[in-house]
Order: structure tokens, then sequence, then C-alpha cells
């Protein structure tokens, strides 16, 4: 039988200093990952039809890299968490 | 050689012999490497706070729990650093970069949960390719598996190959003799691999 605390602390959620700034997940261009591979990766992550997650995956390529979520920034961490779990390189920044 | 194909459950395939043992032993050996130096996170931290040995570890009646132990649970590592490893840190990579802080932050509640992710979706290739190869045939979240697996196989092996967006001109000057050769020839049939895999999924 579990006791519940005299106290419950919600860790605080951070705030960041400008509300309206939006967070992004950005990929980066390796020269391992399949093209093919990085576009079904795009498509079952965020649920993209094949042509927009295509675009996105040859953004990366071409450009080195590109953003490819953007919004809270515990949302973005979630995604890169996601993403390197395929093998991709994401890193989640302030939207600037 | 054969690759993968769509079947209505998942995907199949045919492997040699030597195909098996090849991906087998690369799949064992990014194994060990994903959990050689982590916290095994099926076993409880060693916590002395002890109940009897049939309570859960970290959760006696009497003692609020370890955090360690808590940490083990949820996944959480102590390590904050991006390993030295080339291949480890390829694996394992910054979740920010420019910000020490948060990278060390995210490391710490993300890395313990891709390393076992990892080393689950290593031991479904191991369970279902037999080491003697044949024909396989995996059930979808089965074939999910795979890819990842495949995808950290080629990663592991592109490190150490040092691959370059040049790829080809690299191998161009790779002949027969070269120590490097048969490496590079395992990569290359591993992306053909992955690719006819992508496709038996898409």
């Amino acid at each position: 039988m579990s006791v519940a605390p005299a106290e419950v602390q919600r860790p605080e959620t951070e705030q960041e200093a400008v509300p309206d700034s939006p967070w992004v997940t950005i990929v980066w261009n390796d020269p391992i990952n399949l093209m093919s591979y990085v576009t079904y990766v795009f498509q079952r992550v965020f649920g993209y039809a094949k042509p927009k997650a295509e675009k996105l995956m040859l953004d990366v390529h071409h450009k080195g890299k590109a953003v490819v979520s953007s919004g809270a920034r515990e949302a973005m961490e979630r995604d890169a968490e996601t993403l390197h779990g395929y093998g991709l390189w994401a890193t989640i920044s302030h939207d600037s | 050689m054969g690759g993968f194909r769509a079947t209505s459950e998942g995907a199949t395939a045919r492997f040699g012999r030597a195909q098996a043992a090849i991906l087998r032993d690369l799949v064992g050996q990014v194994t060990e490497l994903i959990t050689g130096a982590a916290p095994d996170e099926d076993e409880p931290a060693g916590s002395a706070q002890g109940g009897p040995g049939d309570r859960p570890a970290g959760w006696p009646d009497d003692a609020p729990p370890d955090p360690d132990d808590l940490a083990a649970l949820m996944g959480f590592t102590d390590n904050a650093q991006l390993p030295d490893d080339p291949v480890l840190a390829r694996l394992l990579p910054d979740g920010y970069t420019g910000d020490p802080e948060a990278a060390a932050e995210f490391r710490r509640y993300t890395e313990g949960g891709l390393r076992s992710g990892k080393a689950a979706a290593a031991r479904t290739v191991l369970a279902t390719l037999p080491p003697n190869g044949g024909r396989i045939r995996l059930s979808e979240p089965e074939a999910q598996a795979w890819l990842r697996a495949l995808n950290d196989v080629r990663l592991a092996l592109g490190t150490r190959l040092d691959v370059t967006d040049d790829f080809d001109d690299q191998i161009a000057g790779i002949t027969a003799d070269d120590p490097r050769a048969p490496v590079v020839a395992i990569y290359q049939w591993l992306g053909i691999l992955q690719e006819s895999l992508v496709e038996a999924l898409s």
C-alpha cells in the first residue's frame, strides 16, 4: 500500500524568456545514413507524406541541416530523442 | 544475394551462412559497445538500504527509495559526456550544440533509454537470424527493429571507415589487398540490405 506524500512538489516547467519564440529540432546531414532511410524516418516520426518527407531529407542533404519541427522545448527534446533512436543526428535550438 | 521483400506480416529475406555469421558478429559487437559501459537496466542499482530479497530493490517499506534505483529504473544515467569513442559518440550524439549544460542534462535523461532501445533492437536481430542463415520471416515490429539495428551497425562501420560524402572517391583507391577492403564490401552490402528493408516496409 502506498502512502501519498504530504506535499507534492511539481517540477517547474522551464519557462522560456520569450514564450512566443519557438524551439526547433534540427537534423544534420551525415554521410552514412541512406537517403531512403532518412525519408522513411521522417514519414514515420512526423507522419509526413512521402513527398514532404523526401523534400525535407533533400534539404538536410543539400544544405547540411534542416529544421524538421518547431514548438515547445520539451516537444523538441522528445523529437530529438526519437530521432536519435533511429540513428539520425538531431539537435535542439532556440529559433531566432 | 537477395534482400528483403515485403510480406503480409512484415518482411522476409534469405541469408547465406557467411552473411548470417558476419551480421550476427557485427550486431553483437555493437551491442557490447552500447551496453558495455552502461549500467544494466535489468539489474537494480546496488542499494544497501535493504528489504528482503523478494522485494523490488530500492522500495523497502521502512526507507525511501534510493535515488540511484529510481534513476536506473527511469533510464537516467550519471553520464553527462559525449563518449570518447567516435562510434559511441555517433550512436549517442549530443542533443545540443554550443550549450554543454543543456547537452549534459539532455544526455542524462535520454542516454539510458537510447542505449537500451538499441540493445533491444540488436537482440531482436540475434533472436531472429539463425547462426547458419536461411530464410527468415519477420513480423512488422521485428522488421522495424532490424531496420534500426542495421542502421546502428552501418553507423558503427561507417564511422570506423571514416566515411565522408566523397565515399565513392574514398573507396576508389582501395585495392583488393587493402585491409579495409572487406569492411568496405560489408558496409556496401549492408547499405543494399537496409535499402531493401526500407522498401519492404514502405
